[in-house]
């Protein structure tokens, strides 16, 4: 139940399984906390596609992430999030301040863009 | 359909096998996908304060087929119990370093819900939804 961390442009790309255990969490912070140095990414797309739960212990865990990414100089994007799983989180008044969402990879691509000075655009 | 099922909850992968339980239940009740996320997710927040604060327990899933059809969980941990009920019950209110969200959010999530406990002895939460 490991999550693949995949380079994507100037981003990293984190696809994270349906669950997680908590050594996983920490596994997947680690190492994405470690390859943004190493790709000098400027931003992470965390895809959630496949995540059937995020209750309140795996929000704060995600939302942790993308605070200590902020640290590192990364912003973090949140995509993919199913219908279900974004109506049972906002009943339970979960939300991640600290991250990015978008619908889908392709809208976290243009978020993070976004979010780039141009002078550091590249393209 | 009737069935009952019990999850050990001791290790942090038993709330996993709990919410997998759960969900595989709801659906086969014939829960819609976006009910039984939310059984899942209310699953995980009490299968989680029964590990941090409970030192573990016993998840009970009950399938209900009359008056009404519907999913029961009864949660059942040997913990040193909560002290104030009412407080724990508070939406922000965590005696831990959760956002205290777990007891509160889950009764939202399920139709019924009600928690006993006794100090020295464990805390109970009887939990149900009924299918639409």
């Amino acid at each position: 139940m490991s999550a693949p961390v995949i380079k994507l442009e100037q981003f990293l790309l984190a696809v994270l399984p349906q669950s997680l255990t908590d050594s996983g969490w920490r596994e997947l912070r680690d190492r994405v906390l470690r390859q943004v140095g190493e790709h000098r990414a400027r931003g992470v797309l965390v895809d959630v596609t496949e995540m059937d739960v995020l209750d309140s212990y795996a929000t704060r865990l995600l939302d942790g992430l993308s605070r200590m990414l902020r640290l590192r100089g990364a912003q973090t994007v949140v995509v993919g999030m199913q219908p279900g799983v974004a109506f049972a989180m906002a009943q339970l008044g979960l939300k991640l301040p600290s991250s990015g969402t978008a619908l889908d990879v392709d809208d976290g691509l243009s978020y993070l863009r976004r979010q780039l000075p141009r002078s550091a655009n590249g393209r | 359909m009737e069935g009952e099922e019990d999850v050990a909850v001791r290790l942090e992968a038993d709330i996993l096998t709990a919410r997998q339980t759960g969900k595989t239940l709801a659906r086969s009740l014939g829960f819609s996908d976006a009910d039984a996320v939310l059984i899942a997710t209310a699953i995980s927040e009490i299968a989680r304060n029964m590990l941090e604060y409970g030192k573990g327990g016993t998840m009970r899933f009950r399938v209900l087929a009359s008056p009404r059809k519907g999913l029961e969980i009864n949660a059942e941990d040997r913990g040193p119990g909560i002290k104030d009920v009412e407080l724990a019950m508070r939406d922000g209110y965590s005696s831990g370093g959760g956002l205290g969200l777990g007891l509160p959010g889950a009764k939202r999530l399920m139709d019924d819900f009600s928690i006993s406990s006794v100090l020295g002895s464990g805390t109970t939460v009887v939990m149900r939804k009924w299918v639409p």
